[in-house]
Order: C-alpha cells, then structure tokens, then sequence
C-alpha cells in the first residue's frame, strides 16, 4: 500500500515561551515491508532542526525554537509504501543484539500478577510464536481498549491490574510478558491506516516485537489482535514508551500549554482523487 | 587477633620492629607526644569544618552535615611499592576503556565470549541509548577511582571500579595541605612526591579531550547538581583549583546541538564537560523526564560530537560488581597479559554453585550488592548479627542476580590515633587515574580510608570512616637510615 501520513502537532501557550527543545521520533527507516519515498517535518515559526540516529537506530531530530512564541504547530507528513510481510522484521539495520531487550525497564516491568498470566501462557503452548500470538490474543481479551484514558505514563503492572487502557499499555504488557517468558520484546510506535474507514486519529500508535528463534524480529499489535501488516507504518522502537515516543520536551516560561494531536493515515491513491 | 592483620609500618611484628624504608616514620611515630598529635588533628579537623568539606549521610535525614574525620599519622608507600602500584593501575584503565568502547561498539569480547552477553546487555548499567556512539577520542572513563585494598607486603588487590563519577580527590588534597602544615617536620625527612598537580593535571587532560572540531583553548566546565549536594564542596574546590567554571544546569543551554554557557558578557561555547551528575539526571529529554538537574537537549550535543562529558554516559556498566569479577579476563583479553593487580576472589550469585556456596558461608563472607555502592546494602559477615545474616539471606535468595560474594579479607591496618592510644586500624585506598587518550596519569597519593571503629572492615565515611594523608616517597627517600 502506498500510505500518506499527516501527523499534526499544535501547542498553544497561556503565556509567550522564551525557549522550546522537543525531540522527536517521527521520522520512519526503511526495511524490507517498508520504503519511505518522501517525508518532511515542518514548523510553522523560525526554527533550527538537527537530525541525528540514537543507540537503537532510531532517526532522532532536535527541534530548536527561540521566543517570545505563544504557539507553535508542528506537521509531520510524508509517504511510505508498505508491504504485508505477516509482521516480520526483516532487512532493518538492527544496532543492538535481541538480547539487550530481555531486560525490563520501570513502564515495562512485570509484577506477580503479570507473571503468572506470563506462566499460563507458556504452559499452554510450547511454540514460542504460538505463545506469542496467545499472549497477543489474551490481551485483546483481557485489556479493554478505553481511549478516554488520560495518555500519562503508566507503568504494565498497574493497566494489568486496571484490565484497561490504551494501545502504548498492551505494548507495554506485552513487553514485560514475553520478557518474562525469556523471549526478548520491544515497545514500537508509528501509525495505522484504518480499514474502517476512520481517517482522522487523536494520537499515534504503539505495538510491540518479540524476536522468536530462527525467524527474529515479528510484530504483534495487541491491541488490535493482529500482526502489523502493510496498514501499519514502524517508526521508533525501544526498551518502553519513553525510548520511542513521538515527542519529547522542555520549554522555558511560565502558563499552561496545550496540546492537540491530529493524525490522519489515508491511502496515496484515494487522496490525490479528492 | 592483631597479628593475623598485615600492618603498613610494623609488618606482622606487632608493632616492635617497623618494615624496612618505614624506620624514620615509625621513629616519627614513637618520638611525637600523642597530645601533640591530638593537637593537629583536632587542629586539621577545626580548619575542615571552616572550609565546609562536609557530607550528609544517605538515610539519615534529621543529622546535619558532618566532616570526615581526619586521622593525623599518614600512610607511607615506599617508591618501589608505588611504581608496581601505578603500573597495575594504568593497565587496568586503559582495559577498563577499551572494554567500555568494545561494549558499546563491535562487542568484540561478548561474540569471543570472554564475558557472557546477557551480563552486559541485561544489564541496568548497560545503556543502549549511547550504543554505537564512539565518544571523542575514544574515552569513557577520563577520571576513575580504583578501590584497592592490601592483605601483605606485596599484595594489592583491587575491590571496586569506579567509572562513573569517582568523589573524594578533595580529600587527598585538603589533606596532604593539613599535614604539609601541621607536621613540617615529615616533608623535611622525607622526600614526598607532591599530589597538589592534580587540578592541573585534570585540567590539561579536560583540555585534551575535546571534541575535534573545538577551538585551540577549549571551553571547559564542570556541572554541579548544586549546592544540597553532598560532594559540592569538592566540585567548587575543584573548578576553582583548575580555574574553570562552576555551573548549574540553569547555567547552560543547548541550541542547534551545541552547548552554551549563559554569562554577563552573552552566551558563550562549551566544549568539555566534567559533569558530577548522574546519567539518569543528566538530560530529561532522554534520560528521566523529571531530573530538575539535567540540561535539555545535551545527549543531542554529545551525539553530534560538540561535546565531551566526563565520564562518558554509559560507563557505569564498568561499576558492577558482577562485571568486576571478570576484569581479570578483560584486562587479559585487551592487554594481551596477566592482570597486575589481581582480583577479590568472588562468587557471582546468578551461578547456581556459587549462590549455593554463599547461602552455606554467610557468616564468614562479604556480600554485595551488585549495583551498590558507599556501603550501603552490604553483609559484612562475620561483624553481623544472626537477625542481620537471615534477612540478608531472605533478600539474596529473592534476586541472586543482584549480588556477589567475596571472602572477608584481613585488610591492612595502619596505626592511628584513638581513644585508647595508637592502634592498627584498617584501610583501603582510592588512587585517581586520568585518561586522556594517549595515556594514563595516576596522581602519587589517592583517598586513604580507615574504619575507625576497632576491628572494623568497614571504611566508607557513611559507616563511620576516616581518612588519612597517603604519602608517596620519592626513590631517593628510599636509603634504609642507621638503626635507632
């Protein structure tokens, strides 16, 4: 599928900021079920980006804005074509050995509960994909998706305990899970084209990876049930959250801010025909 | 019980015929009225207290800020002693370096399986943010402190690595200051190499490091979490003594991936920073979101190479104590030779046999945290009550993962003044080593530590330790003077 993504960011501030350092991890990489053909950032005000790969390979840009600003609107557009590959990894320059990601982090860390839901699993498949795609489908079950939750940090074992949440909570259960299971898993954030028809979405998405002996690296998306497909567009991975997330930063003034997110994932074709 | 214990000045003949070279200290020691000596130290303890090198210890909130008492007889090492221990040391830093660019670069010694991977990359000292990033001129660990003890004559063992960001170089130089004025007398009899370089010597090395593309006067500072800090005292002392600057957080900003230093005159480069900060705290945009400490942005100044921070982030993996007990091989690996200084012997708990051996021998051994330091979280056996030797052995079963065991060694002891009169109390001994790219320096002296209680294996200040003047004489000093 050829993908257009629109992913808008405004922020608008009560009082004028004098500073505003954001990083950002909303540039795609290529692999095999994905090739960007175009992506641009652009910022509505004066504005100094520096593009740089961190120790996972993700492609980071710096965002430098001075004051006096009272807002500032962000746009992240570009396309991709994607290919359905079943979830798997394949072809992407992977910085780090699977087993860097054995290890738990304080968002993706698993608690008793997690634990025995973990042990469950692994007793009722020997397969480790088999077991995955159970761990996936038990969560689907068990966590029900609620999109009014607040989109603060919270930790696996507390949205376990709640049985509620949002897509970045399943990723992070689904970490810590197969984590305990010894099947190394990371957290991956990026967007979805809806089949549904639903154009416009208040807020990325998140899934995960587990690397599975001799096939490596596959998607799960439990939140959706399903292993990512050429809907899905990868663009930052980590140990959690906090390594992948979109955006991440600090201004200097006083006042609220506020924010609003639009993001919108349409297919290239459809689009040029409006 | 006192001659199991080797003593720096008396050896094993329990205080009646000092070492050979240590027969003018011991002289020293003998002829000098205790009052007199009462009266120094509590003069050096007066002068500590007035400059403010105070500490607080972690876990006891309501207590105000103490000094570390100073203990007025120094430790001596002959020249002899001294060039074997700075030949170990600087063997074991450039390992130390190599092994952390190895770690976080091709990972030459995991795939020769020299150290099992999931130790390095399970590891919550491992930090795969700085992955593949090579930092300028190759250097982690610009400034480490190796903890060393001595059981003999000829043995030095090492017991701890401190790669991450070693304190207490103030004190070795507040307290050869001390003694160069309350005991003259020493420096005239003895040929004493001076430690007072040291903030020169960090300064050229700072200097050094920088990034390629910095000027040819390199704008270097040093970055305080502030003055609530514990070791602050030593931060201002230290940029003071370089002539560098002391700044806060709020002091610098990062714009276009490149640090500035907010002053009167406008905004001005930075180029190195020495930075006495966590790497958790050091920036919030990467690291923890709520550090108030860090400096938005920085990481992204160190990854497009406009910056070197000293240490480099990620080199805590050097620190664990599980890590440790492969620095024999490591050193072996990058050196291609047998470790000059060798190891504790330890048992790492995540080995079933070696869990099994520390369950059964508790009461004899020093068990360990393997992230821990300063003392805290720590078994001292054969010191510890049975309540203290079951609750440990309840949170040793719970994560064996988390702990070592070493055997409890008969550390040195070396005479100091206490109630009681001159008596052996044991020590270890913190030597700093600086690298700078091209090679390592290590500063004649270092931190001695003593547990001042008696029988005490204990030395961290936050346990109640002390320190003491760690004297380095120079090779002609050496003549064995006519017996008295």
């Amino acid at each position: 599928m050829r993908l257009h993504v629109d992913h808008r960011t405004d922020y608008v501030f009560s009082e004028p900021q004098r500073r505003l350092v954001q990083l950002l991890r909303v540039t795609p990489v290529n692999f095999a079920a994905q090739h960007v053909i175009d992506w641009h950032i652009d910022v509505d005000c004066d504005a100094r980006l520096r593009n740089h790969r961190d120790g996972f390979g993700n492609h980071v840009t710096m965002l430098y804005i001075d004051g006096p600003i009272s807002n500032v609107a962000l746009r992240v557009s570009g396309e991709v074509l994607t290919d359905d590959r079943s979830g798997m990894i394949e072809d992407a320059s992977e910085r780090l050995p699977a087993q860097a990601f054995l290890r738990s982090t304080g968002l993706s860390k698993a608690d008793d509960a997690i634990r025995t839901f973990a042990k469950e699993i692994a007793k009722a498949k020997t397969d480790p994909l088999e077991q995955m795609h159970l761990l996936m489908a038990r969560l689907l079950e068990r966590i029900q998706f609620e999109p009014t939750l607040d989109a603060v940090e919270r930790d696996a074992a507390t949205a376990f305990e709640a049985s509620q949440g949002v897509c970045q909570d399943h990723a992070h259960i689904f970490c810590a899970a197969a984590r305990a299971m010894g099947i190394p898993a990371r957290y991956v954030s990026g967007h979805l084209f809806r089949r549904d028809g639903a154009e416009q979405q208040e807020a990325s998405h998140a899934w995960a990876e587990a690397c599975l002996p001799s096939i490596g690296w596959v998607g799960f998306d439990p939140a959706n049930g399903i292993s990512p497909d050429d809907a899905y567009v990868r663009v930052a991975i980590g140990l959690d959250y906090r390594d992948a997330a979109p955006v991440a930063g600090r201004r200097v003034g006083g006042g609220e801010e506020s924010l609003a997110v639009d993001v919108r994932v349409t297919q290239a074709q459809s689009q040029s025909q409006n | 019980m006192a001659n199991r214990y080797f003593d720096e000045i008396w050896g094993n003949s329990r205080g009646r015929k000092p070492r050979p070279g240590f027969e003018s200290i011991a002289r020293w020691i003998r002829e000098t009225p205790r009052r007199e000596l009462r009266r120094r130290q509590d003069s050096a303890e007066t002068a500590f207290r007035q400059l403010g090198i105070t500490f607080n210890v972690y876990g006891d909130e309501d207590e105000a800020e103490r000094i570390i008492p100073f203990d007025i007889i120094p430790r001596v090492f002959t020249a002899d002693e001294w060039s074997k221990l700075s030949d170990g040391l600087e063997q074991r830093v450039t390992a130390l370096n190599m092994f952390l660019e190895d770690v976080y670069g091709d990972r030459k010694i995991l795939n020769d399986g020299i150290v099992p991977a999931d130790l390095i990359l399970c590891n919550p000292g491992f930090t795969p943010l700085v992955n593949g990033h090579r930092p300028p001129h190759g250097i982690y660990a610009h400034i480490c402190g190796i903890d060393m003890v001595r059981t003999g004559p000829d043995e030095f063992l090492v017991l701890e690595d401190n790669a991450r960001t070693p304190s207490g170089v103030s004190y070795m130089l507040e307290n050869r200051e001390a003694m160069l004025r309350l005991c003259p007398e020493l420096f005239e009899t003895f040929e004493v190499e001076p430690v007072d370089g040291y903030p020169d010597a960090l300064g050229e090395m700072m200097q050094a490091v920088a990034p390629e593309g910095a000027s040819g006067d390199p704008c270097c500072v040093l970055l305080t979490p502030g003055h609530f800090n514990s070791a602050f005292y030593e931060h201002s002392f230290l940029a003071d003594n370089i002539g560098i600057e002391l700044v806060e957080a709020a002091d610098l900003v990062v714009d276009d991936d490149i640090v500035w230093m907010r002053t009167i005159e406008g905004r001005k480069r930075v180029d190195v920073i020495y930075r006495r900060i966590d790497d958790d705290f050091l920036d919030p945009l990467v690291f923890r979101p709520d550090s108030m400490l860090g400096v938005p942005g920085l990481m992204a100044a160190y990854f497009a190479g406009n910056v070197t921070l000293i240490n480099a982030p990620g080199g805590g993996i050097a620190d664990d104590k599980a890590i440790y007990s492969y620095m024999p091989e490591i050193v072996k690996y990058y050196s291609g030779q047998d470790a000059k200084l060798p190891n504790v012997e330890t048992w790492r708990c995540r080995e079933a046999d070696a869990l099994k051996y520390t369950l059964d021998n508790l009461a004899e051994l020093v068990v360990k945290k393997v992230d821990g330091s300063g003392g805290y979280g720590m078994l001292v056996g054969p010191t510890s009550t049975t309540e203290e030797i079951e609750e440990f052995r309840a949170a040793l079963k719970a994560n064996p993962d988390g702990y070592i065991a070493q055997p409890t060694l008969a550390l040195s002891t070396v005479p100091t003044l206490t109630e009681k009169g001159i008596k052996g109390r044991h020590v270890d001994f913190r030597p700093f080593c600086l690298s700078d790219g091209k090679g390592v320096t290590t500063i004649p002296g270092g931190l001695t530590r003593v547990a001042l209680r008696e029988g005490s294996l204990v030395v961290n200040s936050s346990q109640g330790g002390g320190t003491k003047d760690s004297l380095v004489l120079r090779p002609e000093s050496e003549q064995p003077e006519a017996k008295d």
